[in-house]
């Protein structure tokens, strides 16, 4: 299992680094006679409304589409590390605020964040990705949170103290290496749901618009014909699921042998 | 009252402590709420501040309205946005404090009456959905414990798969094999039961993978521990081990997660109530976003919020409930 997930992500990988490798046709190249054809051999995935092939699309989207769930997760994560090493690290009263303020934030639940933000900010790439980050955030912070105090508490830590170590030093040299593993399970795991919500976003016309070959864009792009060419969403979406799926899959079998080991 | 009540009842001492304790956690409990509550409209109070543009000219119907200065000016003194900002924020506290949500913006109606009309129509859809996603976890993870090694892969892979799958795809891909292709239910959400087959199952899949994964795992754990060994020496079959002792065990952290579902079903409301045309809290949401209806999406988020709390402190009781060793801790 573990290998067809890796062989998802070696294929994304490919499509987002050298698209043309394996789609080497234009994926804003439009044949108005070639409109809404259903997936063939020509058009394994079939065309959109301008003609243009949908599998051509989706390799050439894949860059776009990954930048998007791993900017967002790296945001999540980066806040989380602040409000973690802070809570964790920093005098008792501002680990006391920070967990409040984490509280306050968790009662955002799910998207909701996102869309206040999206309503200050206006839809977009950007926001839509920002407020991506915005919203995972306080979940990573308790985690890394908690992280921290372990380490803090270890009798390695202590050591260091005695040895008269700077504040700065420790975290450096002690907290962040130890931190650093969980960070990169916990990336694993969140970019496929990164993926998910920055989609869904695209999905309500709220993230990327079109013509951009970005998943998300495409799938608002085919909302409008979902009846008639199901083609249009559900082959970017299948994308979106695999990747997810494939990120996930990874990140457990990283968890599972940190656990083992 | 809980000492005088308490003298009456068999290890007295005892009671009362953890009745105190209850109290205590209660009003802590109370006071947390409150706090949040506060915070929430604060921050969405001042967030909204940041939005660039004349509110007025939201009021009126957007940029585009050319309204004349004097329609703005009646606008900004009917929504009381002539005031000093503190003022304001004040009075909107003040308002908060006595249930008044304000007025919507597009709708130009009460915003407690526009939520409470939506609401019953999404609570009937999230509660389904919880339901029906915390039986079909159930079923697969017994299926997979008991099932031996492939069982336990499929299960495995078939939870991760349904956790990351977007609503808005499994949606998608739902009308297409029942609606278009089978004709068997309607694509759009129409009164009565068939209406409600496919949102709830869109909402429900993708939240029964990620409860699964957790119930799966913490079914193993108590499988093999000692206390499953202990109910087996006293000669109790694989049901009676099953149904009460390891799946209790795996409640506990299916508990921990219902903040984290709750997130889950509002988002997929948003997305759920779209697609299907459903009338409900999230569509609201949505259009008021897309509008910028500022009173409303004040309006939903304070009362997510609050359901938010509820639900985490309800979880938490539950907590002590099932598993005795919390009560001991605090």
């Amino acid at each position: 299992m573990e290998v067809v997930s890796l062989l998802v992500i070696a294929f994304l990988a490919v499509a987002a680094l050298a698209p043309f490798l394996l789609a080497p046709g234009d994926p804003l190249a439009i044949d108005p006679l070639d409109s809404f054809q259903p997936p063939s051999p020509a058009h394994v995935f079939g065309t959109d409304e301008s003609g243009r092939d949908i599998f051509t699309r989706i390799v050439h989207g894949t860059g776009a589409s990954l930048t998007i769930g791993l900017a967002a997760t790296a945001i999540g994560l980066g806040l989380a590390l602040v409000f973690g090493l802070l809570a964790g690290f920093g005098p008792r009263w501002l680990d006391f605020g920070t967990t409040r303020l984490l509280e306050v934030l968790f009662a955002f639940p799910g998207l909701l964040f996102a869309l206040l933000f999206i309503v200050v900010y206006g839809p977009g790439v950007v926001t839509s990705t920002i407020a991506v980050g915005l919203s995972t955030a306080p979940g990573y912070a308790r985690i890394i949170r908690s992280r921290v105090i372990q380490v803090r508490t270890s009798p390695f830590l202590e050591a260091s103290v005695v040895l008269g170590r700077s504040a700065r030093f420790r975290i450096a040299r002690h907290v962040l290496p130890n931190v650093a593993g969980s960070l990169f399970v916990l990336a694993t795991l969140g970019v496929g749901q990164s993926i998910v919500w920055a989609s869904s976003l695209s999905y309500l016309g709220l993230g990327a618009v079109p013509p951009a070959a970005e998943w998300g864009a495409m799938l608002s792009a085919g909302r409008t014909y979902i009846s008639s060419f199901w083609w249009m969403t559900f082959f970017p979406g299948l994308f979106i699921v695999l990747s997810a799926a494939a990120t996930t899959l990874l990140g457990r079998a990283i968890q599972q042998r940190g656990r083992e080991s | 009252m809980a000492g005088s009540l308490s003298v009456d009842l068999v290890g007295a001492p005892a009671r009362s402590g953890a009745r105190g304790r209850l109290i205590r956690w209660a009003l802590l409990r109370a006071g947390g709420v409150l706090f949040v509550l506060w915070a929430v409209a604060t921050v969405t109070f001042f967030a909204l501040q940041l939005i660039p543009g004349d509110p007025a000219e939201a009021i009126l119907g957007g940029p585009g309205s050319q309204a004349s200065a004097e329609a703005l000016a009646a606008a900004r003194a009917e929504y009381g946005l002539d005031a000093p900002l503190p003022v304001q924020y004040l009075a909107y506290l003040g308002r908060l404090a006595t249930g008044d949500l304000g007025t919507s913006y597009a709708l130009r109606d009460d915003v407690a009456s526009v939520i409470l009309d939506v609401l019953g129509p999404t609570l009937l859809l999230a509660g389904l959905s919880l339901l029906v996603a915390s039986l079909i976890a159930l079923g697969l993870a017994m299926w997979s414990t008991r099932g031996g090694r492939v069982a336990a892969a499929v299960g495995s892979l078939l939870e991760i798969v349904a956790a990351a799958v977007p609503h808005f795809w499994l949606a998608i891909s739902l009308i297409l094999l029942f609606s278009t292709t089978l004709g068997w239910l309607p694509p759009v959400s129409v009164p009565g039961g068939l209406g409600l087959v496919l949102p709830v199952l869109t909402l429900a899949i993708p939240l029964a993978g990620f409860l699964g994964q957790v119930m799966r795992e913490a079914l193993l754990d108590a499988l093999d521990s000692p206390f499953v060994l202990a109910a087996r020496a006293r000669g109790e079959g694989d049901g009676g081990v099953f149904w009460r002792h390891a799946l209790r065990h795996a409640a506990i952290p299916a508990i921990g997660l219902v903040g984290w579902a709750f997130g889950s079903l509002v988002s997929g409301a948003v997305v759920v109530e779209t697609i299907f045309a459903r009338q409900g809290l999230g569509r609201s949401l949505l259009s008021a976003v897309q509008g910028r209806d500022v009173p409303l999406v004040i309006g939903i988020v304070l009362v997510v919020a609050l359901a938010y709390m509820l639900v985490t402190t309800l979880t938490d009781l539950a907590d002590r409930v099932v598993d005795p060793r919390l009560k001991a801790r605090s």
